[in-house]
């Protein structure tokens, strides 16, 4: 098997915002990949700066005023740290996100429906009502949704969060993308159909062959999905390694406090962690085999 | 004690923080300087009444007279300052008159409900289905027209919004933790709504207060352009704007100059008021 | 639609209620004024017989309830007394001069939604920039100027600098009307096939209504704003984004629709107020609507003729009302489908 690019190359991604009392830096110097079909999660508490990471790779965030990116971010090979009309012209179609409440993230004044046909429409501007309905309906099976007609007839306040979660993935994989990210999926769900749809995500996206970039704080939900995992902290990449040999010798302290803590209902404050201590402050550990591509993993 | 003048301080920085704010703020402090030292700082203080200076009638802005004169030789800018006067105390009495009627109707229709709700809110609605202009009009209509009159007319129209505004916030009040705890310990409904509910409805009060009152002085002055306020030869923003409307465009320093008053009150109690709603909301 | 015709049903028993109140409110404050309206209609020139002739006939000795009742009465049977100004019945005098007012608050109501909301949209869309610094301020100038100097400014530059619009009327006074439909010239001329008359009453359409829609537009324009604000922080839009959909479809519609809904709420309050300063456009452009008539009767105080006008202004509120919320019932799905739940 030739080595394929990844599908999303990021190396040494900074980010600063410009504010009020000056600027302050939220990423520093943090590279990831994800490789074709491969499942690979960030990690993180709130503030680590993992979702604007996210946002960065789908060139959502570099329109905001005072935000300043540098490094590189590929996606498939292209350039697209600067954001602009490339990156605008892949997203929702070669690259999708999901969010973190269904409910609210579906417009609540258009239907199931016609939210299908406005992303299909969008990369296909000809396609027909009839062809975009026929589409939406299989997407909505492939999520196992039993009646997709009425659902498409739904409003997303009329669904249940487990229903809407399963629709918002239908949506994200329709246009076949070669790259989703999830950003916190399930999380305003409860645990059980939280766990339930990410097993969906997981088999649909197999069979797809699509790659995804899950973002969670929760290492027990990443367990179960992803291949690889990398820990982020403050801005900062910590640990890096497969998910087995995240679990099995975990290095960084604050992994190590991570999996600790797992499981817990909340997200709750991470106890007994120095962060002052010199273990702490050490630099990204790579496990075995784990190395960027094009260079040592920083 | 130092978190209250915490908050006092984070308020008031945000709250001249907006050079909006502190146009608002000069431009207030202008109409109100204007109206309270108008007999000392006017050139012509006694060109208030009916007799001006015959010489110079409908004399251009310039010279000795700024804003021109009128067709009866009365400097513009006198009366102007004279006519702030009398729309700043207009405005200040149909307030002080119209906000405690309405917040107090409002706070006992919204905490009390039922019937009481029901028949004190469809009494405000009656006085809101008539629109705004036509209520006060039509009072006047059946009224003298003298400045007593013109106050009563708007006071009239006016309470009825400020019974809407308290009575949605006190609806939401009702429900929260501090009344509940006031009801078990036994207060009495004058003291939950005086001294528990309505502390809470101070900022939405005074940021409206402080918009109305150039609210108030542009129905005042439409009402007076009509013909249904003061009458001559009071000086009032409105009917100089009529009554310079028949000279127009030749004299137009008679209507334009008027014109700019009423836009420059109304204006500056607007961002004021703006900014006491943003500053109050920083807090929030 | 069942929610529909409940609401609708609804509100306007709600409306009908108030109406009441309304008639019982101007009734009494025309009954109780100082002064003799017998007296006051006649002059100071008739003898005392015949002002105690007129106060018999209309019923002016009677208690205030039994008033009242003659005038319930007279109400149902479609009569809304006699004015002395014009010595015709109210209903004829009110059925001759509200179109032309509804005309005039129509137009300028249509240009407030079609200028006030796009403003508010590019406004939201550019916000913190220049562009929307710009046009904030400019919306609160024109909330903060009052209608009539509008008209006298408007009047001014476009009818005596630059006479582009006629100076005042609804019509030219050589014109020749077309046979009345609906009252509203621009329509009637439309019916009849009469294109010159259609555009020369657009001509004198176009200042008064533009005068009398200042402040609406301005208002809608910051009410727009401010909701498109609001919405554009909501999660839907970053998906929106997120799916690549472009700016320009995002701010009109995907970030619009939702925000349209409060924005509509406070439109129709403030279309209805238009009913208000009507007055004083009309009086600036010499209007002959039901506006102006309203005046000259106040300033006589022509009794029957104020009531009835007050009445029926009341009425246009409360009517213009309840269609803004069935407008809102219709568009926002929630209240529609509120019993169908899954």
């Amino acid at each position: 098997m030739t080595v394929r690019q990844p599908v999303l190359a990021i190396r040494d991604l900074s980010l600063s915002f410009r504010g009020a009392g000056g600027d302050s830096e939220v990423l520093h110097s943090i590279s990831l990949h994800v490789n074709a079909g491969e499942k690979v999660a960030l990690v993180g508490e709130s503030g680590s700066g993992k979702s604007v990471t996210a946002r960065l790779a789908m060139g959502l965030l570099q329109g905001t005023r005072g935000a300043r990116a540098s490094g590189s971010i590929r996606f498939a090979g292209t350039e697209i740290i600067a954001g602009g009309q490339e990156i605008a012209r892949l997203r929702g179609t070669r690259v999708t996100m999901i969010f973190q409440d269904p409910t609210s993230a579906l417009n609540p004044t258009f239907t199931i429906r016609t939210q299908f046909r406005q992303v299909l429409r969008s990369s296909n501007p000809r396609l027909s009502s009839r062809e975009a309905d026929l589409m939406a309906e299989a997407g909505l099976a492939d999520v196992q949704i039993d009646n997709p007609r009425r659902v498409l007839d739904s409003y997303a306040f009329q669904l249940s969060g487990g229903m809407n979660q399963r629709v918002m993935i239908a949506m994200a994989l329709i246009s076949r993308p070669r790259l989703l990210i999830a950003d916190e999926p399930g999380t305003a769900l409860d645990v059980t159909v939280q766990a339930q749809t990410l097993k969906l995500m997981h088999d649909l996206t197999e069979r797809l062959g699509t790659a995804v970039l899950l973002i969670s704080h929760n290492l027990g939900v990443v367990r179960e999905f992803a291949d690889r995992i990398y820990v982020i902290y403050r801005g900062s990449m910590v640990e890096h390694g497969l998910t087995s040999q995240l679990f099995r010798a975990p290095h960084h302290p604050y992994t190590r406090a991570l999996l600790s803590a797992v499981p817990r209902i909340t997200g709750a404050e991470l106890p007994g962690i120095v962060e002052r201590s010199d273990e702490f402050l050490r630099p990204l550990y790579v496990h075995a085999g784990c190395g960027e591509p094009g260079g040592a993993g920083s | 004690m130092s978190a209250a003048t915490g908050t006092a301080r984070r308020t008031w920085y945000v709250f001249r923080s907006n050079p909006l704010t502190i146009l608002g703020l000069a431009i207030v402090t202008l109409v109100v300087f204007l109206s309270i030292f108008a007999d000392f700082i006017t050139p012509f203080p006694e060109h208030v009444g009916p007799i001006g200076d015959f010489g110079s009638m409908s004399a251009p802005p310039g010279g000795q007279y700024l804003f021109g004169t009128d067709t009866l030789g009365r400097d513009l800018l006198t009366r102007i300052a004279y006519a702030y006067r009398l729309a700043l105390v207009m405005a200040v009495v149909v307030l002080i008159i119209s906000v405690p009627v309405g917040v107090t109707v409002g706070l006992i229709a919204g905490y009390v409900g039922g019937w009481v709700d029901y028949a004190l809110m469809r009494i405000t609605d009656i006085f809101l289905s008539i629109p705004p202009l036509v209520l006060a009009m039509s009072i006047m209509g059946f009224l003298e027209p003298t400045l007593i009159n013109g106050m009563l007319a708007v006071t009239v129209m006016w309470w009825p919004w400020y019974a809407r505004l308290i009575y949605n916030v006190t609806r939401s009040e009702a429900r929260e933790g501090y009344v509940l705890a006031a009801e078990i310990v036994g207060a009495s409904t004058f003291h939950i709504l005086f001294r528990e509910i309505l502390p809470n409805c101070w900022p939405s009060i005074l940021t409206k207060m402080t918009i109305d009152i150039g609210f108030v002085i542009l129905i005042a002055s439409s009402l007076s352009f009509l013909g249904l306020g003061v009458q001559p030869p009071t000086p009032d923003l409105g009917s100089m704007v009529a009554d310079g409307a028949k000279y127009m465009p030749d004299a137009w320093w008679l209507t334009v100059f008027p014109a700019i008053a009423i836009l420059l009150v109304v204006l500056g109690f607007n961002l004021v008021g703006d900014g006491l709603r943003e500053a109050f909301e920083a807090d929030a | 639609m069942n929610s529909v015709a409940r609401i609708l049903l609804a509100r306007t028993a709600a409306a009908a209620i108030v109406l009441i109140g309304v008639s019982m409110l101007i009734f009494t404050i025309a009954r109780v004024i100082p002064g003799d309206p017998a007296r006051i209609a006649l002059g100071p020139l008739a003898t005392a017989e015949q002002v105690e002739a007129l106060r018999t006939a209309r019923h002016l000795d009677e208690s205030l309830p039994v008033q009242y009742g003659y005038f319930v009465r007279d109400v149902f049977h479609g009569n809304l007394g006699t004015s002395f100004y014009t010595n015709r019945p109210v209903t004829t005098d009110i059925a001759q001069f509200l179109p032309a007012s509804l005309e005039l608050i129509f137009a300028a109501g249509f240009l407030m939604v079609v200028l006030g909301i796009p403003l508010g949209i590019v406004s939201a869309h550019f916000r913190g920039g220049g562009v929307d610094h710009v046009g904030r301020l400019l919306a609160l100038l024109s909330v903060c100027t009052p209608a009539f100097v509008w008209g006298v400014i408007l009047q001014l530059v476009f009818a005596y600098f630059w006479p582009i619009f006629p100076l005042e009327g609804q019509i030219s006074a050589t014109a020749v009307l077309p046979p009345r439909a609906t009252g509203f010239i621009t329509i009637d001329a439309l019916l009849a096939g009469n294109w010159s008359v259609f555009v020369d009453a657009l001509y004198h359409l176009a200042l008064p209504a533009l005068a009398l829609a200042m402040a609406g537009i301005g208002q809608t324009a910051r009410l727009t704003r401010a909701n498109m604000v609001d919405t554009y922080d909501r999660p839907f839009v970053e998906m929106a984004r997120a799916y690549g959909f472009p700016p320009l479809a995002i701010a009109t519609r995907f970030a619009f629709r939702p925000a349209f809904i409060p924005t509509l709420t406070i439109l129709g309050l403030d279309f209805a107020a238009l009913l208000g300063n009507a007055f004083l456009v009309e009086k600036v452009f010499v209007w002959p609507g039901i506006s102006r008539y309203g005046v000259e009767v106040i300033i006589r105080k022509d009794l029957d003729a104020i009531v009835g006008t007050v009445l029926i202004i009341a009425a246009a509120f409360l009517i213009m009302n309840i269609i803004v919320d069935l407008l809102v019932v219709l568009i926002n799905p929630r209240i529609r489908l509120a019993e169908k739940r899954t």
